[in-house]
């Protein structure tokens, strides 16, 4: 039965409590498996030999001598990966990522995969592998791939989303457009106009467990894989297409994840696993190096943003247009377009266009990263209204207020949103304790806002009630931060048990349906959703079996406590009976007793954040130093507040890591410098303060709970607000993202001069 | 690769006089094993020296400390009397890498491995330490700066092991101090670094000083002209200046990922005017 | 290759394992003796993940070869709690939800403890620097402090 998913604003007896995390003490206790502590019986060693070019077409690879080398069990090359896709763009890029082709596209491309009896055996196959290659131009800047001059990378690419449609190829491969009024009136309306160009380094999600699996093909074509990932139906579905499998036939076990941030949530290695798999008859286990992970898996973009913000004297945002280039890697992608939606989503604006101009690098494919798109176009927006609030000579806050987006405004990306939280969080943010705290020297406050979606999709949830009246509550996302917990608590609300008495496990791929990817902070949402109705249809089926037990009416039982009662004195006069009485009793009422759903989450809440930042910063080096920070966020409703808590944190802290060091460093050959976390400087627990937090619970209206994401909208702001922070503490204006102590102590100087 | 742990010196200098192939030196291992991982290096043989007699012995003699080859960072910090002399010797070597690391690396490593960001070798340099090699042929002394050529290159020849540092006896008021410029505040590699060495006088006038710098040219550089410019002064800002001055003027940096020409040239010197400022203060100069 | 054989002691327990000259101290523990509790981040000692006890001297167990721990004691996160007693460190890193992902937990589990066992009292600002060495990217670091903080506290007072 579908649930009724309005939010009901009813009274919680365990949502919104902190008890301990189900899968604790397996991850204190170094037990919990992750992607790379699973091991077959008889599994091979696999490794993958990757280009060292950045552009070049294969001329030829061979393999024999490697064929030849004693414990060599098997060598694919794209070759064994024919192209079963039938004119699916997506998926033959998918394909094409894993394996190249015809030409590598970006330093790190895999050519070939190699498994053997060992990693020594291994390691020696890949140097006996020779491949022919002719060097092709290459191209890494988003900006110099747009140039005329630039070489084209696919020579099937035509921008789509202009009239008419090109008749050359690019390395641009959509554009498109969102907003609405008229921008060229907002702007002769403005008083005061900024207009800058911003750019922002690709960084990479850098989750600590490097991607990892072990796939086992059998003859008989069935198959089973072992996998960190965010999306274990996804992988399997899209492994079995690009294999030729049944999807029915390969069945996906999440081990524990070790981080994802977006990053796991697309294939990598995995199909190459199974093809060796399948080749070897054997079990192969496949893990990326951390070399492998910057130079292979997925990063985010770098960005290069036109933005031009006016405004009238009284702080009234007349006008607002941004031109957003975003890369997607090597491969044609959308990811400007998410920029484009979000970036103007924060404020009501009469006259708004975004537009979003994709654009093909040499570079690894981009993967989702918390939030994609959002921190970048988020950083150029809300650095041009803080420099729009100093010209105007009005407080940063204020301003914002003033242009917050609200009930019933029509939002820049096209929706008109419901009840939403921004101004609540500028509201928070102006009263603020942090706001008024007292600045040091060479010290600047900034702030800034950010925006995000969330997402809901296909989730199910299967609830089985034990026969000693505990359950089973069997989910298909991943538990990416505590989700175990929250899935618990809500099932433990519904069904009115004790939170210990509720067992949740993520389910692999044969035991549920279909679930879509843990991306786009729909975890707690939609399988919350989920498992409230699988909890729901679970108690009507405990009502049945009380009935029976009593020889009622069903529909003279109601569910309250965790315990069936009589509805009325009419119903009869029975002791109210337990979930453990009832399931003791299922074996005579009807059997097992359990509860399911399946739903497409629809009705995601956005959200929106407010973070303040205090940064010093030493005039002599250029380096900044993070002193206090504050995240604000709408919650909908905080179902654990601690792993709540810990999203904001986290998300905070990889923007801060992102605003000041992170980035992808590429040299003149078109190679990845620094594809190691020596050089790649993620924020170390010394870089960080404490981050405070600040939970705001304005309910969705459309979950049952008032739930909305949590997980992305915290990395939103940080960018923006540093450079704010910056701009105050030393008087620069920073456009390009990172602020690392070059660059700053440069515009230092510069503006000295 | 072959594995060997000798516990003699002397069979560890035969064993690596001996082998054909590619043969290294383990102590810390932070380097070679990090080198191995990346396949970059593939070693014939590798001899541990660690269970040799001595090589974990922080000796004070009359002439100064003697530092045995395998003391790794977490214990130089921990030895009192080391710190109190050198503190600027021991803050270098305890800023390589992490706790973790600290657990096992080691000066004579950081200084074998050639690189000019070395955070335990400019603080060396600027004491005027030196090192105990033994080889096949036996024994020699030479000082520190000595032993780096070029970026990842050192002076031993074959079979030769650095068994000891030898950091000479402080004469009275006198310190030193070595600061690093690193993005984050821990697990970099120094952008820059400056180590300061300074004697004064009763009266806290700079009698003697001994500057270098890291990471601005294809080695570890003594600056005599940043030492001139505090000798006879008691850091006064001119003094100060002039030291920026003559470090910025020494530096040959390159454009690389972790840092530019002007950002390294400009930094040399706000670094060494803070190193010696910390130095002064620890000599007693007020 | 000829193997090297090492006997060892790995959380009190006596231990024999032949493994190959070139083999880090952490492939031996994974690989060959199934204790997968230290992982493997980065593999070149600059997230922590892997962190052990060698001596009573907090080491990354990527950057050891297995044949240097003969004779020596090594300690892994599956020694630190006590039969079915956590030791403080875990229970805290659990209750003030210092874990998200949790891959980064024993490695930071195994560098608090030796933090704490060589100073019982530390400042926040030696908590960050003591646990600089290991990376963690989803808590921000928060948490993970708090929980040393208490842990300190609660043990100091125990």
């Amino acid at each position: 039965m579908p649930l009724d998913t309005n939010f009901t604003n009813q009274k919680f007896k365990q949502v919104g409590t902190r008890p301990l995390r189900p899968d604790g003490v397996d991850k204190v206790t170094g037990r919990a498996k992750y992607g790379a502590d699973y091991n077959a019986p008889g599994q091979l060693i696999a490794l993958v030999l990757r280009s060292p070019h950045a552009h070049a077409k294969i001329k030829k690879i061979d393999t024999s001598k490697a064929e030849k080398l004693a414990g060599v069990k098997a060598i694919i090359t794209s070759a064994d990966l024919p192209d079963l896709t039938a004119g699916d763009r997506g998926m033959r890029d998918i394909l094409e990522n894993c394996m190249a082709r015809k030409k590598v596209l970006y330093d790190g491309h895999a050519v070939a995969a190699v498994a053997a009896i060992d990693q020594t055996t291994a390691r020696k196959a890949l140097k006996l592998i020779q491949v022919d290659y002719e060097m092709l131009p290459h191209v890494t800047d988003v900006d110099e791939a747009l140039k005329p001059s630039a070489p084209v990378i696919h020579n099937d690419i035509f921008t789509e989303g202009v009239e008419p449609t090109p008749t050359k190829p690019s390395n641009n491969n959509k554009r498109a457009s969102f907003g609405h009024g008229d921008i060229v009136q907002g702007f002769k309306d403005a008083d005061v106009i900024v207009e800058h160009t911003y750019k922002t380094e690709q960084t990479h999600q850098g989750y600590i467990e490097p991607h990892a699996c072990v796939a086992n093909v059998s003859p008989d074509g069935q198959g089973e894989l072992w996998v960190c990932t965010q999306g274990h139906f996804v992988y399997r579905n899209q492994c079995a297409a690009l294999l030729g499998m049944d999807i029915s036939k390969l069945r996906v076990t999440a081990s524990e994840i070790g981080g994802g941030f977006g990053g796991k949530t697309h294939i990598w290695t995995e199909p190459l696993a199974l093809a060796l798999s399948r080749k070897a008859n054997r079990p192969v286990k496949l893990t990326m190096t951390r070399d492998e992970v910057f130079r292979c898996s997925g990063p985010t973009s770098s960005t290069s943003i036109d933005m031009k913000i006016g405004a009238k004297k009284d702080g009234t945002i007349t006008a607002a247009h941004g031109v957003l280039r975003y890369h997607g890697g090597a491969f044609p992608a959308t990811w400007a377009e998410f920029g484009a939606m979000t970036a103007f989503a924060c404020y009501d604006l009469k006259n708004v266009k975004s537009e979003s101009i994709e654009v093909i690098v040499n570079r690894p494919k981009t993967a989702a990263y918390r939030a994609p798109s959002a921190p970048m176009a988020a950083f150029a927006v809300e650095s041009a209204i803080d420099e729009l609030a100093k010209k105007i000579g009005m407080d940063a806050v204020e301003l914002r207020i003033k242009n917050a987006a609200k009930q019933g405004t029509q939002s820049s990306y096209g929706p008109v949103y419901g009840p939403i939280g921004i101004g609540a969080t500028l509201e928070a943010a102006k009263n603020h304790a942090h706001m008024k705290a007292p600045l040091g020297k060479n010290q600047g406050r900034g702030m800034a806002c950010g925006f995000w979606f969330n997402f809901g999709g296909q989730t199910c949830c299967d609830i089985n009630v034990t026969p000693d009246g505990t359950v089973t509550v069997a989910v298909g996302t991943i538990d990416v931060g505590g989700s175990r917990a929250s899935i618990g608590l809500m099932a433990a609300e519904e069904l009115g048990l004790a939170y210990e008495n509720v067992r949740v496990v993520i389910a692999d791929t044969s035991s549920l349906g279909h679930n879509d990817m843990t991306d786009g902070s729909r975890g707690t949402f939609s399988t919350g959703m989920a498992t409230i109705a699988a909890a729901r249809n679970c108690i009507k089926v405990l009502c049945a079996r009380a009935a029976k037990m009593w020889d009622i009416p069903e529909d003279a039982v109601v569910w309250e406590d965790g315990h069936a009662k009589p509805a009325g004195t009419n119903a009869g006069n029975f002791p109210p009976l337990s979930i453990k009485e009832i399931a003791a009793a299922a074996g005579n009422t009807g059997g097992p007793i359990a509860g399911h759903n399946e739903l497409v989450a629809d009705g995601a809440g956005v959200s929106f954040a407010t973070h303040i930042c205090d940064i010093e910063v030493d005039p002599e080096t250029g380096r900044s130093t993070v002193k206090r920070y504050t995240v604000i966020q709408d919650a909908g409703k905080a179902i654990h507040p601690s792993y709540v808590e810990g999203q904001y944190q986290g998300g905070a802290a990889q923007g801060i890591g992102w605003a000041l060091n992170e980035e992808y460093i590429y040299g003149k050959d078109g190679r990845l410098q620094n594809a190691g976390f020596l050089d790649y400087r993620i924020p170390v627990c010394s870089d960080l303060p404490f981050i405070d937090t600040m939970i705001l619970e304005i309910p969705n209206p459309n979950h049952p709970y008032g739930v909305r994401g949590v997980g992305e909208t915290s990395i939103v702001p940080p960018l923006a607000a540093i450079a704010n922070a910056m701009s105050n503490a030393v008087g620069v204006r920073m456009t390009h993202i990172p602020m690392s102590p070059p660059r700053v102590l440069k515009a230092i100087s510069n503006r000295k001069h | 690769m072959r594995y060997e742990a000798p516990e003699t010196l002397k069979s560890a200098v035969t064993l690596l006089a001996k082998e054909k192939g590619l043969a290294f030196v383990l102590a810390g291992g932070t380097d070679l094993l990090v080198k191995m991982k990346g396949g970059f290096l593939e070693p014939d043989l590798v001899v541990d020296i660690k269970r040799i007699k001595g090589v974990f012995d922080i000796a004070k003699s009359a002439t100064g400390f003697r530092i045995g080859a395998a003391v790794p960072g977490v214990q130089l910090g921990e030895n009192a009397a080391l710190v109190k002399a050198w503190p600027g010797v021991v803050e270098g070597a305890n800023l390589i890498g992490s706790k973790q690391v600290q657990g096992r690396c080691t000066m004579v490593g950081n200084l074998c491995n050639g690189s000019p960001a070395a955070d335990g070798v400019p603080a060396l340099i600027a004491a005027n330490a030196k090192v105990v090699i033994s080889g096949p042929k036996g024994k020699r002394t030479i000082p520190v700066e000595q032993v780096p050529v070029s970026p990842g290159r050192i002076s031993l020849k074959k079979g030769e092991i650095i068994e000891a540092i030898l950091l000479p006896k402080r004469p009275a008021n006198s310190s030193d101090a070595y600061l690093r410029f690193i993005p984050r505040t821990e697990m970099d590699i120094a952008v820059v670094s400056a180590a300061v060495n300074l004697t004064l006088d009763g009266k806290g006038t700079v009698k003697d000083a001994r500057v270098v710098l890291g990471a601005v040219a294809p080695t570890i550089i003594v600056v005599p002209a940043a030492a001139k410019a505090l000798i006879g002064s008691k850091l006064d800002a001119a003094a100060l200046e002039k030291l920026a001055a003559a470090c910025a003027a020494a530096c040959k940096p390159i454009d690389d990922k972790r840092g530019t020409i002007e950002f390294r040239t400009k930094v040399a010197g706000v670094l060494a005017r803070r190193a010696a400022e910390i130095a002064y203060k620890r000599a007693g100069g007020k | 290759m000829s193997g090297v054989h090492v006997s060892t002691t790995i959380n009190g327990d006596a231990v024999e394992f032949v493994c190959n000259a070139d083999e880090p101290l952490l492939d031996v523990l994974r690989n060959r003796l199934g204790m997968t509790g230290a992982k493997e981040g980065c593999g070149t000692g600059d997230c922590g993940a892997c962190s052990v006890t060698i001596n009573g001297r907090l080491v990354c167990s990527c950057l050891v070869l297995g044949a240097e721990v003969n004779g020596a004691k090594v300690g892994t996160i599956e020694g630190m709690a006590k039969g079915d007693q956590l030791h403080p460190l875990q229970k805290n890193f659990i209750s003030h939800a210092a874990l998200q992902c949790g891959i980064c937990t024993p490695g930071f589990l195994i560098a608090a403890k030796a933090l704490l066992d060589k100073n019982p009292d530390p400042s926040e600002e030696e908590i960050r620097f003591g646990l600089a060495g290991n990376l963690c990217r989803c808590t921000g670091y928060d948490k993970i402090v708090r929980a040393v903080q208490a842990t300190a506290k609660e043990m100091r007072g125990a």
